[in-house]
Formats: C-alpha cells, sequence, structure tokens
C-alpha cells in the first residue's frame, strides 16, 4: 500500500481535484453563480492560517511545550472577536480603495507612498519565504515518513539528489495552479473564486484528516480517551507535561505569545488576503467570527491526546512532529496514513498557493510597477502592452517564489523544527502591526513615523530572532549568541540589555515593538504630514463614517479622451471598457470634461492593478489640478456629522412631541370621563334631591287638603316628611362635605382616641338599623384601647358608612356583615367585610370616585341605586386627611369585599 | 440621550465578551487552575473556557444577524 507510486498518486491526483474545483469556481463566477457568496465558505477559506505547521507542529509542540500551543489559535479567535469593529473597517476600506495587499494597504494609509509599500513587500517576502519553505519541507518529511517507516526519515532524506525531492515537484505542480487561478485578472482586487473555493476544500479536507488521525489514536490506539487519560495518569513524568511550568517563559512567555498571534492573524501576508482582499460581503464578518473559531477549536481537539499517545508509545512513534503520521502507522493502518499524508499537502499547498498570490502581487505592485513607471519610454508603449507585461511580471514572480522558497527549504537543513520558522515569521510580520492598527485608527500616524518604525522594528526583530537562527543552523559563529557580538554581554540576541529568562519570541516582540511603535509615535508627533497623507490618513480613520460612501474625492480635471488613453495603455481594452460602460465614445465625448466620478473610477480601476501609489502616479500625469484636500474631506466629515447631529435632535424632538401627545390624548380622555360622570352626578343629585322633595310635597299637599284624614294617618304622613327631610338634608350635607374636602377647607379637630370606643359606637348605633333589616353584624375587636390621633365624630361617620355600605351590598338572602379591629405593625386596622358578590379587580379603585355606582354585568339597573356615590369618596378623604388608607380586598372570611381602613398608631407622648 | 439600538447594545455585549476571554485566558486565573488538582485540569480549563466564548460569540451573532 506503501509504495511510492501509490503515494505520489494519490498526492497529484489530490492536486488535480483542486485544479478541477478551481476551475469550476472560476466558470461559476464567470456565469455570474458565485460559489464562494457564503459566510461559511468564507470562514473555511480563513483557515488557510492552519498550515501543516499545525497539522503537524501542534502535536510537536504540545509534547514539548504543554498548553502553549493552543496560543497560536486563541490569539485569532480573538481577533475574530473583534472583527465587527476591526476587520470591518479593513474591509471597507479594501473594498472602497481597492486594495491589493497588505503592503498596498500600509502605503495607501501613508500618503500612497510608494516607498513605504516597497519596503512593507520587501519585509514580507523576506519574512515568508522561509514559511513557504516550512510547508515544502513538512510535504517532504511527512513523505519520508511515510515511505520509510519504521526508520528514521534522514536517513534517506540526506542521500537523496534533489529532483528526486517531492516536495519540488509539487512546487511547481503548485506554481502551474496559481499561475492559472491567481492571475487570471491583471485586475488583484478582483476575487480569486475558483481559488478560494480550492482553499475552502482544502480547508475541510485538512479538518477531517486530522480529526480522524485523532478518533483512531482515541479509540483505536486506546479504548476512548478514559483508558487513554488513565494510562497517562500511570506515567508521572507524562502527567507534567500538560502544566503552565512546561510554557516557554511562564506567565510572561503566555501572554507574549497571545499578543503575537494575535498580531500576526491580522497581519499575514496570506491571512489579509483571505480575510480582507478576498472578501465578498463584508456581513460574512458576522458568521465567521465565530464559525472560524470553531473551526479551530475542532482542529486542535485531539492535538493534546495525539501527543499524549505518541509519548506513551515512545520509540515506535519517533519524532513529536510526525506523530500523526506515526502512531495510525505503528498500529499497522494502510488507507489511514495516506489519508492523513493527504491532510497534510492540503494544508501545506492551501498556504503556499495564498501567500504566494499575495506575495507576488506585492512583487508586482509594490516592487517592480514603481521602477518601471520611472522609464519614460514605457508610457509611449502600445495600448494594453503594460498589461500583459504586468501579468508575466506576476507569474515569473510566482515561479521564483516557489523556487525561492524550495532552494530555502533544501539548504536550510534541519536547523529548525517547523514550529520554531513559523513563530520567526510571526514575529517578523507582527512589524506590519503598529503602522496597520494604529493607522487605522490614529489620524496623526504619518508616513515617515511609519517607515523609520517600520525599520527599526524589522532590524531588531533580524537580530534577536532572524540572526541567532542562522547562528544555530550553523551559517553564523555562535559565539554571537553565546557571548554577543565582540563578547558584549549585554549585546545578546536573546538577552537584549540583560532581559533574560524570557522565551526568544516575547523578547523580541518586546524590544522590536518598542522601538516600532515608539519611533511610529514618536516621529508622527513631530513630523508634519503632506496634504495626500492627511487626506488618505482622514479617509482610512474615518471608513466607518456613514455619509462617506459614494463620496467623489476627485476635484482636479481632464477630458473623457485622456482618461480613455491612459487606462487603454496600461490596463487594456476590456477594462477600460468596463470603466467607461455607460459612456459612449465619440469624437465629441473625448473632448468633454471627465466627471468627478468617472476620475474616481479610473483611478480605482488603475489601483486594483498596479497599486493604489502607481495609480496615483498615473492619474496624475493627466489630471490637473488636485484631488480633494484634506480640508474638503473634512467638510463633507463636518457636514455629514452636522446633519447626523441635527438628524438626532430632530428625532429626539419628535420623539419627546410624541409622547406630550400621548399625555395629552389620556389627559383628555380622563377629562371626558370626568365630564360625563359630573353629568351623571348633576342628574342623580337631581333625581336624589328631588325624590324626598317630591314626596314631602306630596305629604304635604294630602296633609293640607284633607281635614278629614284620621289621626293615625296624619300622623304616619308626617313622620313620612320628617324621614324624608332627614334624607334630603343628608344628602346636602354629604355634598358639602365633599365640597370641603376637594377644596381643603374640612376642618377636623385631630386629637388622641380610642379607635376601639369608636368602632363599638359605631356598631351600637347602627346595629339597630341592620337588624330591623335582618342583617347579621358581629364585630371581633382585637385590640383595646387602639390609640390613634383622629377627629372622633368624623371617624364615627367613616365606619357608619362602611357598616352601612357593606349592610347595602351583602347577600340578599342572609346578608352576613363583619367589623374587625385588629394591629398591623405600627398601624391599627379596620375592615369591613361582607357576604355580597365582592368588587371586581378593575372596578376597585374606581369605587372611590366620586357618585360612582357598581354597576353589576348583566343585572338591570335595580330601581333606586343603593347609595348616593359619596359615602366612600368622603370617607377615603377623611381618612387620608388623617394620615391613613381606605382600600379594598377580598373578604378573608364572608368572601365578598372587604373595605380596610388603615390609620397610624398615636405617639408615644399623646397617650 | 443617545436612542436605543440593537446595534449599539451587541457591540457593547460583544467588547465585554474579547474582555471576558482576555480574563479567562490571562495568566493569574490559569495558574489558579494549574494548581487545582488533576494532571489535565489545565487542558480541560482552556477547552472549557474556549468553547464557551466560542458559544457566546455564535449566540450574540446569530441572534442579531442582519
Amino acid at each position: 500500500m506503501r509504495t511510492d507510486l501509490v503515494i505520489l498518486g494519490a498526492a497529484f491526483s489530490y492536486l488535480a481535484l483542486l485544479f478541477v474545483v478551481a476551475a469550476w469556481g472560476d466558470k461559476r463566477a464567470e456565469q455570474g453563480r458565485t460559489v464562494i457568496g457564503s459566510p461559511s465558505i468564507y470562514a473555511l477559506s480563513i483557515a488557510v492560517y492552519c498550515t501543516a505547521w499545525t497539522f503537524y507542529g501542534s502535536v510537536g509542540r504540545a509534547a514539548e511545550y504543554g498548553p502553549s500551543f493552543l496560543l497560536i489559535y486563541l490569539g485569532p479567535t480573538l481577533a475574530m472577536l473583534t472583527a465587527p469593529f476591526l476587520l470591518r473597517k479593513m474591509v471597507r476600506i479594501a473594498a472602497r480603495q481597492r486594495i491589493t495587499s497588505i503592503a498596498d494597504f500600509i502605503s495607501a494609509r501613508y500618503g500612497k507612498s510608494s516607498g513605504l509599500g516597497a519596503l512593507v513587500a520587501l519585509m514580507a517576502l523576506i519574512t515568508i519565504t522561509p514559511y513557504i519553505a516550512l510547508q515544502l519541507k513538512a510535504i517532504t518529511v511527512s513523505h519520508a515518513v511515510l515511505i520509510n517507516y519504521p526508520d528514521s526519515p534522514d536517513a534517506r532524506l540526506a542521500t537523496e539528489g534533489f529532483w528526486l525531492d517531492k516536495s519540488l515537484w509539487v512546487a511547481l505542480v503548485l506554481a502551474v495552479f496559481i499561475i492559472l487561478f491567481g492571475t487570471r485578472h491583471l485586475d488583484a482586487s478582483e476575487r480569486h473564486e475558483g481559488m478560494v473555493a480550492a482553499i475552502a476544500l482544502e480547508s475541510l479536507v485538512k479538518l477531517v484528516a486530522f480529526m480522524s488521525v485523532g478518533v483512531f489514536v482515541v479509540f483505536g490506539l486506546f479504548a476512548g480517551p478514559q483508558d487513554l487519560f488513565q494510562q497517562v495518569a500511570l506515567q508521572p513524568g507524562l502527567t507534567d507535561t500538560l502544566g503552565l511550568n512546561h510554557v516557554p517563559g511562564g506567565t510572561t512567555g503566555w501572554v507574549g505569545m497571545l499578543i503575537l498571534a494575535f498580531l500576526a492573524f491580522i497581519t499575514l501576508p496570506r491571512q489579509f488576503q483571505v480575510l480582507v482582499v478576498e472578501n465578498v460581503d463584508e456581513h460574512h464578518l458576522t458568521r465567521a467570527s465565530w464559525l472560524f473559531p470553531l473551526y479551530l477549536l475542532l482542529i486542535n481537539l485531539f492535538v493534546v491526546p495525539i501527543a499524549l499517545a505518541g509519548l506513551l508509545l515512545g520509540d515506535v512513534a519517533g519524532d513529536p512532529d510526525s506523530f500523526v503520521l506515526t502512531l495510525p502507522l505503528s498500529a499497522g493502518a494502510e488507507g489511514l496514513p495516506l489519508f492523513v499524508f493527504i491532510g497534510g499537502l492540503s494544508a501545506a499547498t492551501g498556504m503556499v498557493i495564498v501567500e504566494t498570490i499575495a506575495l507576488s502581487t506585492m512583487v508586482s505592485n509594490q516592487l517592480i510597477m514603481p521602477l518601471l513607471l520611472r522609464f519614460r519610454f514605457l508610457h509611449a508603449s502600445q495600448p494594453g502592452q503594460l498589461a500583459g507585461w504586468l501579468l508575466g511580471i506576476r507569474r515569473a514572480a510566482i515561479v521564483l517564489l516557489l523556487l525561492l522558497g524550495y532552494l530555502y527549504h533544501a539548504l536550510m537543513g534541519d536547523a529548525y523544527s517547523l514550529v520554531t520558522i513559523g513563530l520567526v515569521s510571526f514575529a517578523g510580520v507582527a512589524q506590519f502591526a503598529p503602522a496597520l492598527l494604529i493607522g487605522l485608527y490614529w489620524r496623526g500616524a504619518s508616513r515617515l513615523g511609519a517607515i523609520l518604525g517600520l525599520l527599526a522594528g524589522f532590524g531588531v526583530w533580524g537580530y534577536t530572532l532572524l540572526l541567532p537562527g542562522f547562528a544555530q543552523s550553523g551559517w553564523w559563529d555562535m559565539a554571537l549568541v553565546e557571548q554577543g557580538p565582540w563578547g558584549i554581554e549585554w549585546l545578546k540576541p536573546y538577552a537584549l540589555f540583560g532581559l533574560q529568562e524570557w522565551d526568544i519570541y516575547t523578547h523580541a516582540l518586546l524590544w522590536s515593538m518598542l522601538a516600532n511603535v515608539g519611533l511610529l509615535v514618536g516621529v508622527s508627533l513631530f513630523n508634519r504630514p503632506t496634504p495626500l497623507e492627511q487626506t488618505q490618513a482622514a479617509l482610512f480613520t474615518e471608513a466607518m463614517h456613514p455619509n462617506l460612501q459614494g463620496t467623489t474625492l476627485w476635484r482636479g480635471q481632464t477630458t473623457q479622451g485622456e482618461l480613455r488613453d491612459l487606462l487603454a495603455r496600461y490596463l487594456g481594452a476590456a477594462a477600460t471598457q468596463r470603466v467607461f460602460a455607460d459612456i459612449a465614445e465619440s469624437r465629441e465625448a473625448a473632448d468633454q470634461i471627465a466627471s468627478h466620478a468617472l476620475v474616481t473610477r479610473a483611478e480605482q480601476a488603475l489601483a486594483g492593478s498596479l497599486g493604489s501609489a502607481s495609480a496615483r502616479v498615473l492619474i496624475n500625469s493627466v489630471v490637473r489640478g488636485e484631488a480633494l484636500d484634506l480640508e474638503g474631506l473634512l467638510s463633507i466629515l463636518d457636514t455629514t456629522s452636522q446633519t447626523l447631529e441635527y438628524n438626532r435632535r430632530l428625532e429626539q424632538k419628535s420623539a419627546e412631541l410624541a409622547r406630550i401627545g400621548e399625555e395629552l390624548r389620556s389627559a383628555n380622555e380622563r377629562l371626558r370621563e370626568l365630564d360625563r360622570l359630573k353629568d351623571e352626578f348633576v342628574a342623580m343629585v337631581s333625581h336624589e334631591l328631588r325624590t324626598p322633595l317630591t314626596s314631602i310635597r306630596a305629604f304635604a299637599e294630602i296633609l293640607r287638603d284633607g281635614d278629614t284624614l284620621p289621626e293615625q294617618k296624619r300622623q304616619h304622613f308626617l313622620g313620612v316628611i320628617v324621614h324624608e327631610s332627614q334624607r334630603l338634608s343628608r344628602l346636602i350635607e354629604e355634598i358639602l362635605d365633599l365640597a370641603r374636602l376637594e377644596s381643603g377647607r374640612l376642618t377636623l379637630d385631630p386629637k388622641p382616641l380610642d379607635l376601639a370606643q369608636v368602632a363599638q359606637r359605631s356598631v351600637d348605633a347602627i346595629s339597630r338599623l341592620q337588624e330591623k333589616r335582618g342583617i347579621a353584624l358581629d364585630s371581633a375587636i382585637d385590640v383595646a384601647p387602639a390609640t390613634i390621633i383622629g377627629d372622633p365624630d368624623r371617624l364615627e361617620q367613616v365606619v357608619i358608612n362602611l357598616l352601612d355600605n357593606a349592610g347595602k351590598f351583602a347577600d340578599a338572602d342572609h346578608p352576613r356583615v363583619r367589623l374587625r379591629l385588629y394591629r398591623h405593625k405600627r398601624h391599627y386596622r379596620l375592615s369591613v367585610e361582607d357576604n355580597g358578590k365582592g368588587i371586581s379587580e378593575g372596578e376597585r379603585e374606581r369605587v372611590f370616585e366620586k357618585f360612582h355606582q357598581i354597576q353589576e354585568q348583566g343585572e338591570a339597573p335595580r330601581g333606586r341605586p343603593k347609595g348616593s356615590g359619596l359615602g366612600l369618596p368622603i370617607s377615603r378623604g377623611i381618612v387620608a386627611h388623617l394620615g391613613g388608607r381606605l382600600w379594598v380586598e377580598d373578604a378573608p372570611n364572608l368572601g365578598g369585599a372587604c373595605l380596610i381602613m388603615e390609620l397610624p398608631e398615636a405617639p408615644e407622648q399623646a397617650h | 440621550m443617545k436612542p436605543f439600538t440593537q446595534a449599539s447594545r451587541r457591540n457593547e455585549r460583544l467588547a465585554a465578551l474579547t474582555l471576558l476571554m482576555v480574563v479567562l485566558f490571562s495568566p493569574p486565573l490559569l495558574i489558579a487552575v494549574d494548581r487545582l488538582p488533576g494532571w489535565a485540569s489545565l487542558t480541560l480549563y482552556l477547552f472549557a473556557a474556549w468553547g464557551s466564548v466560542i458559544g457566546l460569540t455564535a449566540w450574540l451573532m446569530e441572534r442579531s444577524a442582519p
């Protein structure tokens, strides 16, 4: 099964599959049915972050340094958490300015500086080439492990000629792939749809491959995680591996590595390519912000079990970096190791593809193109010729980059393990972070500051990481590392200024970042930026400003003809046609002034192909007058922000108005209700007054006219007249009381008194009447004396009113009323309950409204109302005057309504 | 007073979540966890914390997805 033929067959078939997928993706894109327009594909393409280094090296790192391998993935998780703030801004800027790479981005931010772009491109080239070499090395080593197992892979590698090295051939196939699918368009800011589709597939393959090994090891070699962990627990040396003390540099190293991974994730050229340049829709970031971290979690889930299993098995497993291959091999599995090899291959090729595209774009747009533009003769060359050149440059760069990577791999030997090179590269690209991140948020960051910061940071990185690395590879004298240059102790690269005991990456990160950020900020504070720098700085820092979209930034003038010629010369006819899509070509049109929008569109098209710095130079050669300067831009921002502020105030005002309107409406409703109640009251009072008046008058007339009436009848009639007069005066008294209460003229005579006595008196007063009506009245006075401050007459009036009311609303057949006086905290409560129908929840407050008569549902008005509807409002008014409360509850004993009067206990000295 | 919007609330929560993650993976907590009995406690904690952060992000992002 493990013959060279089978393995090579599988490997190259897999690469062929990538071609097919990429071709399919590109074809679909041409038909307008994109396959990469989904956030999940986007998240998978970001997973190009997981290279062969993850695939093989994570296990190696876990075996050696415990949990520190996770930091490489926690950093990106943190970065993705901030995606809606940070990455979204970058994506938006890149889309608007047609940014093609991280070098282009930084150059555009600092005034479209071609020098800065070239610097970043060069630095990326130096940092990333070893990283590409690392991927090729991984392919070679994994292939050798697969073939040679159980022998060591080294035996064979040493004797092999370079033409037999499989990674050379893989590199060449990749070069073809990248040229085919990575340089289809001149416009590098356009999406490479086929390439992204292939990368997404690769991400899936490596995830499935790695998880298959994990499952195989945990459930095949061992009987589940429990078994594995139990066996590990028996080995005291092993259990120690996972502790914090194995993290290089301890807690400082932990924090340093986390920051390093966070920064590198954003600044690695390939990550910038997939995250920013290849982003189709900035909303995809929302899903990717958790889906990608989930991917990282899954691919790391089995790292620890595999590392532990490999360490348990000892010699059989060999080098920790190869555990993923050797463990299934040692168990005699046939198909799985091959699949794992393909997984590792996909991890390596995915990285190489994207990184090479990103680097070749940088090389052509930031390094070569500015040089070409200096030669005047090019400006007069054939239309479209330069476009061909540029693609040619990119293709040559791709081949060169891969060969360079291969050479590095072939030369460097085994000086470094996988992780080491990766981390050195991480620290290198992290140097872009200050210029990038500070530039995104601080308008004052200037070009000079950025250049000096980058140079200094990069220099420190080279001294503290790259040079000692060379020394360890034997390319430099080890004395440099051990004794410092010329024997100067405090200049030792791994312990600069005597800073020892830090791990080398955190150490390098600290010093390089100090130099980098220090110079960037320090120089910017004393440096006067050019107008273009200021404009670009404002465009970048204010990128999320809502009204910046669609703003035309050109104010200069040129003719359409000149613009058309320029585009045709550099981009070719097809691209020119796209820019001039809605403008007819004619002789008159050629002399017309090009609109600002057209100039902007032309510059963007040039920027997408040649980089923003070159596009700027070219547009300047035909446009007379300047682009929008800082003042113009700031006035746009200002007017929009004023408008926004104004809108916000308007919104506030209208919300306020709406609220006031609502209040007015409800007040109006309330007034109408009161008006209706008043009408009802007047009608009722009239009625109430007329009824007794009518009978008084009738009986008085009878008495006047009927001289012959018997004495007994006369007496009866007189009795009726007296009774009705009393009722009349009581009613009038009530109305007067109410009027006094409402106007606040009610005079009370508060003094200490015993509420129990008042209650007893009231019960005595009303019991005769109640007996006559057949009402069973019982009273329970729990506390005596119950001293309160109050007006005895008024209180008696209230209690009688409550008792009288209760009697009226009690059950018609067996009416019962119960009075109770008890203590509640520092108050006395007097409750009167009946066994009537009770009062519904909604009616409870309304019974205290004036003239309110309880309308019983479904019951016809029963002739005369039971009361004037004034008793309860008056009672409540009196009780409130005395500092108490009066309310309705469900009757606890009798099941009807229960009215409770609560009055505060009199203070001590009042007794 | 700024009008309350769903987007601003989401951003506040996201910022809080980022801080939470920084805290969860900061040395003081890790040292405490590392001293717990059980040799795999740190690894288990790391994965559990990581998973929780991802879960919370997913919840936050998907419920207010545009």
